[in-house]
Order: structure tokens, then C-alpha cells, then sequence
């Protein structure tokens, strides 16, 4: 019986050590934590898509689509073109495991202040693709970025009805 | 524009032998047709074509979306949640002795629902030619006629953007068929207890897009010979089975995609007149299908399909020189989508 009480309360130790353990492991590899998904392992899809460079090329044509698309115009024909391409290359670069720490908000957060339905949501996904081609990054590494990025719907989609573009706020 | 599609692809279904299924079908078009009306109601800021490029697969040989051969638990067409989407297709298959035409449309309901209406037109010709100077009259058509009305929900998950889970999307669906030929079909040549059916399945789809994969289980519980095509139910067996049917498509790239499917069938027919014939003299032993496909989308209205497809044994007649053992073709696949 005492021996039994022993084995569980070294156990219970053992367990709530690893417990204790598990943020100090998280912290030591130091993801962003509004990325919104776990970066990738290696650098190869980084490579494909010509580094930290490409993917400031790659997101400047991707703004100008999003601008020029019926679907998507709405929430990027606004001022803040320049601070979303940024915060999107450095959001990229840290999922593609190229050195770069998202500094933005949670996906959440970010699309709190308008409403983003299927269409739009797919629509980015297109506009992205394009960009993606005209810069000639391999399909198989378009894919591997987009695995990371289409779960996001869960947190920026927030209606099935119709798309409505971010609010003006007044500062 | 691609309402005028659908509408040119209905008026061609009724038809024209046999008046009990006219209801049931002139009732789902009815129905399809006025979802397609009240949406436009709200066409302005509901657009139709915004799920992403083959997400709605292609339409499958009954009609549903899927593969060739298997319905998969996409919902046709490339309408969002908040959109309703469809197609017409047009399928032809050919095999070293039979052919088959398939036509008719699918209408997805906001990714949540799916209703499709296809006739099939089996071309025994090339049978019937032998068979009519030993037993004259015994097959009476060229070609075969059923018509299938299916419905398809998805239940759960997300096949595409839910790439981080191993959960699938899921759907369930019901296929009804009613074959036309009720008298050859259930005649003593073939023997099949019923003229009309119903399939049940429940299918599993999911998208690993960090791999390019596409792949498909389907379990479909069913009493058909050759998609129904030759009845349902015969003398070697008249009750559901379970039938498993499995797709694997590889992207190529986000309009080109190759791939495998199988599809088990049920092996329920003996002719009755073996019995004065010989033991398989009429051979009705049905096999497994099989294709490789690739399926193109140049853009989101028009995706094509090849195939070559495997469909194993149909009907061969020895007595009158009617070897056809083994059906190797070719199936290719037209669909417009709105």
C-alpha cells in the first residue's frame, strides 16, 4: 500500500515537472505568439519563394490584386496598404522558418473590426496564388505556405453573410 | 449565362417511355430550379463561383460531385456558403463493346447541400447484334435507359481549408435510380429482381494540400448490377452490401490534377436461362472498376476529365460468339459550371 502511494505521488511529480516544462521548451524555440500557426521545420519553401526579398516582391503584386479584386477591394483600398504588406511579409517569412518574428496582432484580432465571408476569404487565397505564380514559387511550395495560412478561416472568417469592409476609425 | 445551361440540360431529362418517375424528377428540378430563383433575388452580392479551382471535383458517373467513378463529399459547384453554385455535364464512356452517355446537372446549396439529375443511355448494340439471330427479341433496345436523382448533405468538416487536422469532410448521400428496361431486365436473359433503387453512402474526403493529395473513401450500401444499369438485386443475391470505393488525386498544379480510382461492385445477377443453356452461358459476373483520370480546368466554368477505365465483366453471350470479357475504354467528361 505505502509503496503504492509512493509510485503515485512520484508520478504525480514526474508528470507536473514535464507540465512545468512545456512553456519553458516553447519559449526556447520563441514563435511569435500571434503567428497563428506552427512555422515549418526546414528552409526550403523560404528558398522557393526567393527569401525574405521575394516575399516583399510577392506581396507588393498580391496588394495590387487584392486592390484591383471586386471581392477584396473593400478591406484593402484603405491607407493601411503598406503597414498590412509589411506585417504579412514578416508574418510569411516566421511560418516559412526565415528568422522573422511577427510583430502584428492575433488573426482574431486583426479581423475583428470588419466581417470576412467565404468569398472574400477564397478570393485572397486566388489573388494570393497569382502573386505566387507571377513570381514563379513552385506550386508544391505555394501549397506547403498555404497549409499554414488556410486553417486561419476558423479566425478570420466571422459571417456566412454578406463581406463588410473594416470600419474608419476615427484617431 | 450559364443559366441558360441548366435550363437546356432539364428540358432534355424528362422522359419519354414511362411516366412513373416524371413526378419525382419534374419535383427535384422543380425544386432545383427554384432555389436557383429565389437566389437570384440576392444575385447582386451573391456571386456564384467563389470556392477555389476543383474544390467542387467534377461530376461523377451518377451525376453527384466526386471523381469519375465515386461521389466524393465535396458539394458540386463553386458556390461559397453563402452562395449556390452547379453544373451540366455531359460523360461518355466507351469500352471495347458497350457505351454509355450520361448528362444532367448538379446544384450545390451553399456548400451544404447537393441535389443532381442525370440520365444514363447504355449502348448494348454490339451484344444485341449477336444475341438477336440466336434468341430474337430477347434484348429489345439498343440502348438501356435509367434515370438517377441524387442528394448529398455534408455533415461535417472542411475538405480544404482545415489543413491542419487529419478530420475529413464528410457527407452523406442518397442516389435513386430507375431504369427504364424493366422488362429485359428482369426477362430470364438477365434476371433482376427489381427495376429501381436506391444507393446510400457515406463519404470521407480530404485535401492534404502540403502534399498536393487529394484522397477519397466512399462506403456505398447498395443492391445495383452495373450502376443499375442491368436492375437491381438477381439470383446469386437480393440484398445491400457494402461497397468500398477509394479515390487518390495528385495536383499537379492549382488547375491540373491526375489520379486513380476504385470502385467494388456488388456481383447479384445469373441469368435464369443458364439453367437450360449451360452453366455461364449468358456470364452477368460483374467486376470491380478501376480508371486513371486527369481532370483539367482551364477556368472555373469548364472542367474536362480522361480517363482510362477498367469495368471488368459485363454480359457475354458464348453461345452466339459474344466474348466480351473484359470492358477497357476510355471515359471522357465535359462539365460547365455557374
Amino acid at each position: 500500500m505505502t509503496f503504492n502511494i509512493k509510485v503515485i505521488i512520484a508520478t504525480l511529480l514526474a508528470s507536473s515537472t514535464l507540465l512545468l516544462a512545456q512553456p519553458a521548451m516553447a519559449e526556447a524555440y520563441a514563435t511569435s505568439p500571434n503567428l497563428g500557426n506552427a512555422p515549418m521545420e526546414g528552409t526550403e519553401t523560404f528558398q522557393a519563394f526567393g527569401g525574405k526579398e521575394g516575399l516583399i516582391k510577392i506581396m507588393d503584386d498580391f496588394m495590387i490584386g487584392l486592390v484591383a479584386d471586386p471581392r477584396t477591394t473593400k478591406f484593402f483600398n484603405n491607407e493601411k496598404q503598406t503597414f498590412i504588406k509589411a506585417m504579412l511579409v514578416e508574418q510569411m517569412c516566421e511560418l516559412m522558418n526565415g528568422g522573422c518574428k511577427y510583430p502584428g496582432r492575433d488573426m482574431k484580432t486583426s479581423h475583428a473590426n470588419m466581417k470576412v465571408n467565404r468569398e472574400a476569404f477564397n478570393a485572397l487565397v486566388e489573388q494570393f496564388q497569382f502573386a505566387m505564380d507571377k513570381h514563379n514559387v513552385p506550386f508544391s511550395a505555394q501549397n506547403k505556405l498555404l497549409a499554414k495560412l488556410a486553417p486561419m478561416y476558423r479566425e478570420i472568417e466571422t459571417t456566412t453573410g454578406d463581406a463588410v469592409p473594416p470600419k474608419v476609425l476615427a484617431n | 449565362m450559364s443559366r441558360t445551361k441548366l435550363s437546356a440540360a432539364s428540358i432534355k431529362l424528362p422522359r419519354e417511355s414511362n411516366n412513373k418517375p416524371n413526378i419525382m424528377i419534374n419535383c427535384c428540378m422543380a425544386l432545383a430550379i427554384a432555389a436557383i430563383y429565389s437566389g437570384q433575388t440576392h444575385a447582386e452580392n451573391m456571386p456564384h463561383s467563389n470556392k477555389l479551382l476543383l474544390t467542387g471535383g467534377v461530376s461523377q458517373v451518377e451525376g453527384a460531385a466526386g471523381g469519375g467513378l465515386t461521389p466524393w463529399a465535396v458539394i458540386g459547384g463553386y458556390g461559397t456558403n453563402n452562395e449556390i453554385g452547379g453544373s451540366a455535364h455531359y460523360t461518355y464512356v466507351d469500352t471495347d463493346d458497350y457505351n454509355l452517355d450520361t448528362y444532367g446537372f448538379t446544384v450545390g446549396l451553399f456548400d451544404r447541400v447537393e441535389f443532381s439529375v442525370a440520365e444514363q443511355r447504355f449502348n448494348v448494340n454490339n451484344l444485341r447484334d449477336k444475341v438477336e439471330a440466336a434468341f430474337p427479341g430477347a434484348i429489345g433496345r439498343n440502348n438501356l435507359k435509367q434515370t438517377i436523382v441524387c442528394v448529398k448533405v455534408r455533415v461535417a468538416g472542411e475538405a480544404v481549408l482545415d489543413a491542419d487536422t487529419w478530420m475529413p469532410q464528410i457527407a452523406v448521400g442518397l442516389q435513386y435510380k430507375e431504369n427504364d428496361d424493366t422488362d429485359f431486365i428482369k426477362s430470364a436473359v438477365v434476371g433482376a429482381k427489381s427495376d429501381h433503387g436506391t444507393d446510400v453512402y457515406l463519404a470521407a474526403t480530404k485535401l492534404l494540400l502540403d502534399k498536393n493529395l487529394l484522397l477519397n473513401g466512399t462506403i456505398r450500401f447498395t443492391k445495383a448490377n452495373q450502376f443499375g444499369l442491368l436492375g437491381f438485386g438477381g439470383d446469386k443475391h437480393d440484398s445491400y452490401q457494402p461497397m468500398l470505393e477509394l479515390s487518390a488525386a495528385y495536383l499537379l498544379r492549382k488547375d491540373f490534377a491526375i489520379g486513380a480510382e476504385y470502385r467494388m461492385k456488388p456481383d447479384n445477377l445469373r441469368s435464369p436461362l443458364n439453367a437450360a443453356l449451360g452453366p455461364n452461358a449468358i456470364d452477368l459476373k460483374e467486376d470491380d472498376a478501376f480508371d486513371i483520370f486527369v481532370a483539367y480546368a482551364p477556368t472555373k466554368n469548364i472542367s474536362l476529365t480522361a480517363a482510362y477505365v477498367n469495368l471488368g465483366n459485363i454480359a457475354t453471350v458464348k453461345p452466339v460468339g459474344a466474348d466480351f470479357g473484359n470492358q477497357v475504354g476510355v471515359y471522357v467528361s465535359a462539365q460547365i459550371g455557374f
